[in-house]
């Protein structure tokens, strides 16, 4: 019997020659995520008693949750993971500023394929983009992992997703994935690897690529995957190079002898075949990211802020796509535009490419790379009563700081057109 | 071990913002705090009036969303003696474990227990039971047993790196309960 990508993965993240679909295995993953949460780890970690992570090289600690620090309490919390970096001596720490963890290490060529990486934040199903075996865990385990190098994993079962043909204009990843996690429901992947493939998804780019394996934490999978190819190694090889010194073709060829493939009859629990043509703009409208609507169903829908940013659709391409909507309109008055770039890089980019400028004199306000009000947080808390627009993967009741507002998700273009429209818009009507 | 407690009976797809919202994730550090605030969205009422080894009774997916394990520390420290629903999310059923706190599948007990009834489940046995009925459980792996007496897996790591108690073996925690009910 042929191997899913999950069971190729985990046999070699365990050492193993094999592993099948439900076998429990002692995996040692190459990466381990945290960020803002790494000084209560850290508090957990030393009351195991040990003083030294086992393999510091391994860590990778980003502080973006809620960046620059809004209370001391938070100031606090970001000086003991200072602390915590420089005593166990962890190279891979990015700074306030830097940006948004699953994209700062895909930046930094820091996951490559092929490889695990558990973290203590559930969207870590995100480097699936790169067809990395990326999930979330706790923060007890993450202590254990420092402490110990290896987890216990069960190999999950899998679910192949199959995308064919060209998305017609204005319909995104983001709306594909939604679209899913409507069909599904929000425990339709419960505990599964979902798998994309078909030539929708191979003609995307990765920054599409990216929302996929990302939003797949909403209907539960353990993790997510695409098929790397010659794109993928095209955009890590470069960055790989960079922080290494190395030669570029070296890392390129490293970047590509990782990435594994499941084979062709590999086997899986369920398929589900869309075809491209027949996607819409969708919506998820509160509480629940499975409440999915075609977007017509509830244009027109008062908006009291819109926020365009996270580690969904925050990059480049989101922000191009709210640049283009918003050119030379302004924002409605009674609605606030917030944009929060999901890195360093992608702002200089796209300060670089006109987006920023386009944005903030249409009424945008402009965030610090990080996570900002997705999780209720930092910044751009709605009032209770307030609705608010988001290009983020969660609307859950008090998400984003209290209980009596509502949050819809949509693709960054319609969070575009809903903010110059005070209400929510179809892009394609403007 | 047996737990005795009240029902509190809830819906599907209960996630961790209203469990244990994020506003507070970064500013509660103390455990008794954090199960002040437990279920705070959800039901207010709760954490004030929820007593020791009461029950949590819920649908499908309870846990869905956020790795926070203060979603299942909240719970614990607020004094829930265990969690009875239809399916769990895969990082809460291990969160909840890692910090000792009983998670059990049982989809017949879900339909038939409401708020307020007296319930005991007997772990070992593998059965919750109220009055004259009771619905036996999928039995939970000796691993979990373990974790669940040991208080969860920093207490169990702890001992077990200091030499102590060696003997266990967490590989056979399982994920998810019965998720594949929901599996499609």
């Amino acid at each position: 019997m042929g191997k899913t990508f999950a069971e190729k993965a985990l046999a070699r993240a365990a050492g193993l020659p094999e592993v099948t679909a439900g076998q429990v295995v002692d995996a040692r993953p190459d990466v381990v995520l945290s960020h803002d949460n790494t000084a209560a780890i850290a508090r957990t970690f030393r009351s195991l008693g040990v003083s030294r992570v086992k393999h510091p090289e391994r860590l990778a600690i980003t502080l973006d949750h809620a960046v620059p620090a809004p209370t001391t309490q938070h100031a606090q919390n970001h000086a003991e993971v200072r602390q915590f970096v420089a005593e166990q001596g962890i190279t891979n720490f990015f700074e306030v500023g830097r940006g948004i963890c699953h994209q700062v290490l895909s930046e930094e060529a820091i996951v490559l394929p092929g490889q695990l990486i558990l973290g203590a934040d559930s969207h870590t199903t995100h480097f699936g983009w790169m067809g990395a075996f990326g999930a979330g865990v706790g923060r007890s385990e993450v202590a254990a992992l420092w402490a110990t190098g290896e987890l216990w994993l069960r190999v999950p079962e899998s679910i192949r997703i199959i995308l064919e043909g060209e998305l017609p204009l204005g319909v995104t990843a983001k709306d594909f994935a939604l679209r899913i996690i409507g069909d599904l429901g929000a425990d339709g992947g419960t505990y599964a690897s979902i798998e994309f493939s078909g030539s929708g998804i191979e003609a995307m780019t990765i920054e599409s690529r990216m929302v996929l394996p990302n939003m797949m934490a909403e209907m539960g999978a353990k993790n997510a995957y695409i098929a790397p190819d010659a794109a993928v190694f095209d955009w890590l090889a470069p960055r790989l190079a960079r922080r290494t010194g190395r030669p570029l073709e070296e890392c390129r060829a490293q970047v590509e002898a990782g990435a594994l493939y499941p084979d062709p009859d590999a086997r899986y629990i369920a398929e589900y075949r869309y075809e491209a043509a027949a996607l819409e703009p969708y919506v998820a409208c509160p509480h629940s990211v499975d409440h999915v609507v075609p977007l017509s169903q509830v244009a027109g829908t008062r908006v009291h802020q819109a926020f365009l940013g996270t580690c969904t659709n925050g990059r480049l391409e989101d922000l191009a796509a709210a640049a283009a909507v918003v050119k030379g309109r302004q924002v409605a008055p009674g609605t606030r535009f917030l944009v929060i770039p999901a890195s360093s890089q992608v702002l200089q980019e796209a300060m670089r490419l006109g987006y920023i400028q386009t944005l903030v004199e249409a009424g945008a306000i402009l965030g610090v790379p990080g996570c900002g009000p997705c999780m209720g947080n930092h910044m751009g808390i709605p009032a209770p009563g307030e609705v608010t627009i988001s290009s983020a993967n969660r609307n859950f009741q008090g998400r984003m700081g209290t209980r009596e507002a509502e949050i819809y998700l949509a693709s960054p273009a319609v969070v575009a057109a809903s903010a110059i429209r005070g209400v929510i818009t179809d892009p394609r009507e403007l | 071990m047996k737990i005795r407690g009240r029902v509190w009976k809830y819906g599907n797809n209960v996630n961790t913002d209203v469990i244990f919202p994020g506003k507070y994730t970064y500013t509660i550090t103390d455990r008794r705090e954090m199960a002040r605030h437990a279920l705070e969205d959800l039901d207010p009422g709760f954490a004030s009036a929820v007593q020791p080894g009461d029950v949590i009774v819920a649908g499908r997916n309870w846990g869905c969303g956020s790795s926070r394990e203060q979603a299942a520390i909240c719970l614990k420290e607020a004094g829930v003696g265990a969690i009875v629903a239809e399916s769990f999310a895969r990082i809460f059923f291990r969160n909840a474990l890692n910090e000792g706190l009983p998670v059990i599948t049982c989809p017949e007990a879900v339909a038939a227990l409401q708020t307020g009834e007296m319930v005991e489940i007997d772990l070992e046995a593998s059965v919750i039971r109220r009055g004259e009925d009771s619905w036996p459980f999928p039995p939970l792996s000796e691993s979990a047993l373990g974790l669940i007496r040991e208080g969860g897996l920093i207490p169990y790591l702890r001992r077990k790196l200091s030499g102590q108690n060696s003997e266990g073996n967490l590989k056979a925690v399982e994920e998810g309960g019965s998720a594949k009910d929901s599996r499609h």
